[in-house]
């Protein structure tokens, strides 16, 4: 039974089948990637696990709970967190006001009036904050504004403010597209030493081949809208199925 | 000092120092010298800044650190204004009861139309809030007279009950507004050379009261809770999927913007205890909203700043007239004086509000952070010079 179970889950757009019967079983602390052509329901798959859409039928379930029906912020405290396609941080704050959000929401949940203390007063907060900076090694960072980051900086901020909620399962969505070559490897390596050095289940929606099969445990190939293949990563390589779905037929 | 860091400290201070000294500072020009007209040291405008103070203070914790752009601000404090009066009429002359209904009855209303309004973002949500605003306006001008007395305004009379009071005076007139036997229009007058120097109660009570919104505006900007609107403004689609509800946030601080401005409405009718419809409209919205845009939005002396700029132009320019024109200008020849004046004509007296836009438009244009941007444009420019002359000393590195 894996933390993430989703099961014959179908959606509709129209006319468009989007998803058709779709199961997936992400296994704790694996790094599981899900790849597939364009148009193959990717992204429709990670909205529907986030709160962003809500399947027309089949069942989402995390953790032993189902998440459908919920806000999106009622499922990130049930400790999914997500990493965008292009990095979604707070572009007129901090980089160490960006940290503190997060432990903030981890500490006090969706919603608390807290207008008299002073932030920087907070010092549990601050603590965790500069230590997930010196661990994203940004520490350097800390009181530049995000908006004049690269974006290979704001792509590391973005997926420490993740981590400093703890999740259970970390969602990452395209985390290397538009990246150049360098700052790819350089997420890679950083998305290597979560895995190494954290308790953590990562699901990961992946383009690039590179960055698939330097990370991933688990791999399943979608095909419009259907699980064509689940399997390791050194089996799907060679799977006749998957070079078909990726090349077309083959001559 | 009070739970603030020193620059913070510093500015509640060099307000306080200011608001304070207001009578002095603002009264520089001897009486009956020519430039007299200039002077805004008397009581009725030094409130009018003071107040109009608080209410932008209240709509900058909304527009500027959320940057939901309310364009209804005006109906809290109409409403604020009626519920001081009513409470004047029912219970009691003193100030307090009055003010602190004002806060309570906006503050319920703001709950109301910031919940329904809060739904839409951007110009869907203003649009929401100019349409509620109106409505207000509508039903105080129309169909609520009972409560609002139409468009004659709402205004204390001999006949009112007053539990805790007396409906007249011994001398059959309406008594006035107090705190505590302190009438509010009560003013201590200082003659010092041709100087005269007017200190009145209701301001001080108006600037104390103004000091206390301006503290707390600050403790909510630096707090957890002021981080959390500034993330509503940045990205809100990150604070979802960072585990926060960004709607109970946005109410929060509509409601409080709300408070704010009822403050200012029963302060208003403390001084004056009569409240109309047409503070409810949506001139009186649009004004708190270019205080906000001309002083600084999201900074925290920029509202005060620009509250006390266009009560100054709107009370000083509109009284220069053609005759003072013509005086200042007498000492050019006759066809070129009349010239002149007439140029000159349109931009003062009824036409004052063409000089505003002007000067919004161009503050709104070179001076994007407003009139707190064009201070710190000056202060670099100072310090730059500074800086320059200690690196000419050093050797430059080479290309």
């Amino acid at each position: 039974m894996g933390i993430l179970e989703v099961k014959g889950v179908n959606k509709r757009f129209g006319g468009l089948q989007a998803l058709g019967d779709v199961n997936l079983s992400v296994r704790e602390n694996t790094v599981h990637a899900i790849i597939g052509p364009n148009g193959a329901g990717k992204s429709t798959l990670l909205n529907c696990l986030v709160g962003k859409l809500i399947p027309d039928t089949g069942s989402v379930m995390f953790d032993g709970q189902s998440v459908l029906g919920r806000q999106p912020h009622e499922i990130n405290q049930m400790g999914i967190s997500r990493v965008f396609q292009t990095p979604e941080i707070f572009g007129d704050l901090t980089v160490m006001e960006n940290m503190m959000i997060p432990i903030f929401a981890k500490r006090d949940g969706a919603f608390r009036m807290h207008a008299v203390g002073n932030m920087m007063s907070e010092k549990g907060i601050v603590e965790a904050a500069e230590k997930m900076l010196v661990d994203m090694n940004m520490a350097d960072k800390r009181d530049m504004h995000t908006a004049s980051m690269s974006r290979g900086d704001k792509r590391r901020l973005e997926i420490g403010m993740c981590l400093a909620q703890e999740p259970k399962l970390l969602l990452l969505d395209e985390p290397t597209a538009g990246m150049a070559r360098a700052d790819t490897n350089n997420t890679i390596d950083l998305l290597k030493q979560i895995k190494e050095e954290r308790d953590i289940t990562i699901a990961i929606i992946e383009h690039d081949m590179h960055v698939v099969f330097s990370l991933a445990d688990r791999i399943t190939v979608l095909a419009q809208g259907t699980p064509l293949v689940e399997d390791d990563p050194q089996n799907i390589k060679g799977n006749p199925k998957v070079r078909e779905a990726y090349l077309g037929e083959t001559a | 000092m009070l739970g603030l860091n020193k620059k913070d400290t510093t500015l509640l201070l060099v307000v306080a120092i200011l608001t304070l000294c207001a009578p002095f500072i603002l009264n520089p020009f001897p009486e009956g010298s020519a430039l007299a007209q200039f002077n805004a040291g008397y009581p009725d405008l030094m409130q009018r800044f003071v107040i109009f103070g608080i209410f932008a203070i209240g709509f900058n914790i909304l527009f500027g650190l959320t940057g939901y752009l309310s364009f209804g601000h005006a109906a809290f404090l109409g409403v604020g204004s009626y519920s001081a009066v009513w409470m004047f009429k029912l219970l009691s002359m003193n100030v307090i009861p009055a003010i602190i209904l004002s806060m309570i009855v906006s503050g319920l209303f703001a709950v109301v139309i910031g919940f329904v309004s809060l739904r839409r973002s951007g110009i869907y949500f203003s649009i929401l809030t100019l349409a509620f605003a109106q409505m207000s306006f509508n039903l105080a001008y129309s169909v609520l007279t009972p409560i609002t007395n139409g468009e004659t305004g709402l205004q204390l009379t001999l006949n009112d009950p007053r539990i805790l009071g007396m409906s007249a005076t011994a001398d059959g007139s309406i008594p006035v507004t107090s705190l505590f036997g302190l009438e509010m229009r009560s003013t201590y007058q200082m003659e010092v050379g041709a100087w005269l120097f007017q200190f009145n109660a209701g301001y001080y009570l108006c600037a104390a009261i103004m000091l206390l919104a301006f503290y707390l505006a600050i403790r909510i900007f630096r707090s957890p809770f002021g981080m959390m609107l500034r993330a509503v403004k940045s990205n809100q689609q990150r604070m979802r999927y960072t585990g926060l509800n960004p709607r109970p946030y946005t109410l929060a601080a509509f409601v409080i913007s709300g408070m704010y401005a009822g403050l200012a409405g029963g302060l208003m009718a403390s001084m004056d205890p009569l409240a109309g419809a047409e503070r409810m409209q949506w001139t009186a919205s649009g004004e708190v909203v270019l205080m906000t845009i001309l002083g600084g939005a999201g900074t925290l002396i920029g509202p005060v700043l620009g509250a006390g700029f266009i009560k100054y132009f709107e009370n000083i320019f509109s009284k220069i007239n053609d005759n003072v024109l013509h005086s200042w200008f007498s000492f050019l020849p006759d066809g070129l004086e009349d010239f002149i004046v007439t140029i000159v004509h349109p931009f003062i007296g009824k036409g004052w509000h063409l000089t505003l836009g002007i000067l919004f438009m161009l503050v709104v244009i070179f001076l994007p952070g407003g009139l707190v941007e064009g201070g710190q444009r000056i202060a670099r420019l100072f310090r730059g010079k500074k800086t320059a002359n200690t690196s000419k000393t050093k050797t430059e590195p080479a290309e």
